[in-house]
């Protein structure tokens, strides 16, 4: 039974990273996104981890595509200039993909991969309770650290927002105040 | 799973459509038979008994309404935008516990049709999901009102987003679990989360009337600058079905928000008679509902940028309190710290 679901979606979520890639309508790639999305958040089901699920359909489907609509949204739906590619391009970049590979499969060696002794977490592990046992104990460095770097990062964007808009507050209600 | 199984659940997921469902229709009477109580009108009264038939009739009216689909608009995504309205709102509804366990036909039933233990999530989860179907509408639609209606609708939404998560937090923390079920077991003897969540309470409340888009927030539709917002170029079944979602996640909303702080299904004499339980529900969610016309009624649209500042500059700090204020009262009364408790 599951075996078959798992399957079913996986064509789906293929088909769905399909139509991101090849399609030309930015809107209906952003669609198929989600879709891949929300596959992915029930594979993480079907392997006991609802928690991580449910982070996956808030975080990713939830918030960050919708920006990415957002954006697309505002920003038009025109593919134009994009499709121009240049003639070298395609060619270039197979070539590069192929050097890529060529370099990079004698550093996978399988034979070391078996010997990893990855510690085999238990199905606790998709209880939220533990989960946020182990995150605000034993990673509570890593979780510190890129709770810091995102607040940069929010700052940052803010202040690029606000590049040339910096008004006093006695402005501001004055500007509220002419459109009232 | 058993056979058994499998019909259980699909009775409880066919009851929870059709509760819904007629909720709905008789919601959208509720309202405007309590909007011109409020407003000393009558209101639709004419069709069957104390216009108890409105609905059906209004149903059968946008029934045999003609279907446009603009010249320029994304066929595709216009005909989705209203059916994903509709299932997102019905899908959280899953999560909520509607009773205690109770013995029917010799078979041990609960009565939630999922009470999963990260339910709290995935009320929140489909949630933001319930933003797609608003900003595809209002884009597909090719229309100028309706995208800015669209773009309005997702900043709302993911602004008010946060801090209603957050202040379910607060109620997460208190009853130690996130499943539906174990908050309102948390609840028992009259200790309802809104005695301990006064401010977290009040916070869900406000972000709630903006999720549904509901007055005074109900700026993605506001009709005299957008015309009607989002669904301005709908007609017939698909500007019925925004709603059907619309009324559907005000029930739904008004369940979840019943179930974290006003004690769920809980109530006097549940634990003799098993029965009273859904009936208390039902009478937290039109009470629920009632405030939601009641504020429409009372209440004038609040400017963009107004909602704006209101979402993050005062919600969401406060629900980042309340998270802290509730720490230190748990562990405040875990440690006995001020010597109250005996």
């Amino acid at each position: 039974m599951s075996a078959l679901i798992f399957w079913l979606l996986s064509i789906v979520a293929i088909g769905a990273a399909l139509v991101l890639i090849f399609g030309r309508n930015t809107v209906h790639g952003v669609l198929a996104m989600v879709v891949n999305f929300a596959v992915v958040a029930v594979f993480y089901l079907m392997l006991q981890a609802p928690f991580i699920a449910a982070v996956q359909v808030i975080v990713y489907a939830g918030a960050i595509l919708v920006l990415f609509l957002f954006v697309v949204m505002l920003m038009g739906n025109d593919p134009g200039p994009l499709w121009e590619h240049l003639a070298v391009q395609r060619p270039a970049a197979i070539l590069l993909v192929l050097l890529l590979i060529v370099a990079l499969v004698p550093m996978m060696d399988v034979r070391n991969l078996t010997g990893v002794t990855a510690t085999l977490i238990g199905p606790e592990f998709s209880d939220p309770a533990s989960l946020a046992r182990l995150l605000y104990s034993e990673y509570i460095l890593p979780v510190e650290v890129t709770a810091l770097l995102l607040l940069a990062a929010t700052v940052g964007a803010v202040v690029l927002g606000r590049r040339g808009a910096y008004r006093t507050k006695r402005e501001e209600v004055l500007d509220l105040d002419e459109v009232v | 799973m058993v056979a058994g199984d499998w019909v259980e659940i699909i009775i409880k997921l066919l009851a929870l459509v059709f509760v819904l469902l007629t909720g709905f229709a008789y919601l959208t009477l509720f309202e405007r038979r309590v909007l011109a109580a409020i407003q000393s009108r009558v209101g639709p009264d004419r069709v069957g008994p104390k216009g108890f038939l409105q609905p059906a009739a209004d149903g059968l009216k946008l029934l045999f309404k003609e279907d446009i689909i603009p010249r320029d608009a994304d066929r595709l995504l216009f005909m989705i935008a209203p059916i994903a309205v509709v299932i997102t709102a019905l899908m959280s509804v899953a999560v909520v516990p509607w009773g205690p366990d109770m013995t029917l036909f010799g078979r041990e039933v609960s009565l939630a049709l999922a009470d999963i233990n990260i339910g709290t999530l995935f009320f929140l989860g489909i949630g933001s999901l319930a933003v797609y179907g608003v900003v595809l509408a209002g884009w597909a639609s090719n229309n100028k009102y309706a995208l800015m209606g669209g773009i309005r609708a997702s900043a709302q939404m993911l602004s008010y987003e946060l801090a209603m998560g957050l202040a379910v937090v607060g109620v997460v923390m208190l009853a130690a679990s996130m499943s539906l079920g174990d908050i309102v077991d948390a609840q028992a003897g009259g200790k309802w989360f809104i005695l301990l969540q006064p401010l977290g309470f009040i916070i869900f409340i406000i972000t709630m009337l903006a999720e549904t888009k509901r007055a005074p927030f109900d700026l993605p539709e506001a009709e005299q600058e957008l015309v009607a917002g989002f669904h301005t170029e709908y007609s017939g079944m698909k500007f019925a079905m925004f709603y059907m979602g619309e009324y559907i996640s005000m029930i739904v909303i008004s369940a979840v928000a019943a179930t974290l702080y006003l004690g769920g299904w809980r109530g006097p004499f549940v634990d003799a008679l098993p029965i009273l339980g859904p009936i208390y529900l039902i009478i937290k969610i039109i009470l629920i509902l009632f405030f939601f016309v009641w504020v429409r009624a009372t209440l004038p649209r609040v400017r963009y940028d107004r909602l704006m500042s209101i979402g993050w500059k005062i919600l969401l700090p406060l629900s980042v309190l309340n998270v802290a204020l509730t720490a230190i009262g748990i562990v405040a009364a875990d440690t006995n710290f001020f010597g109250l408790l005996g």
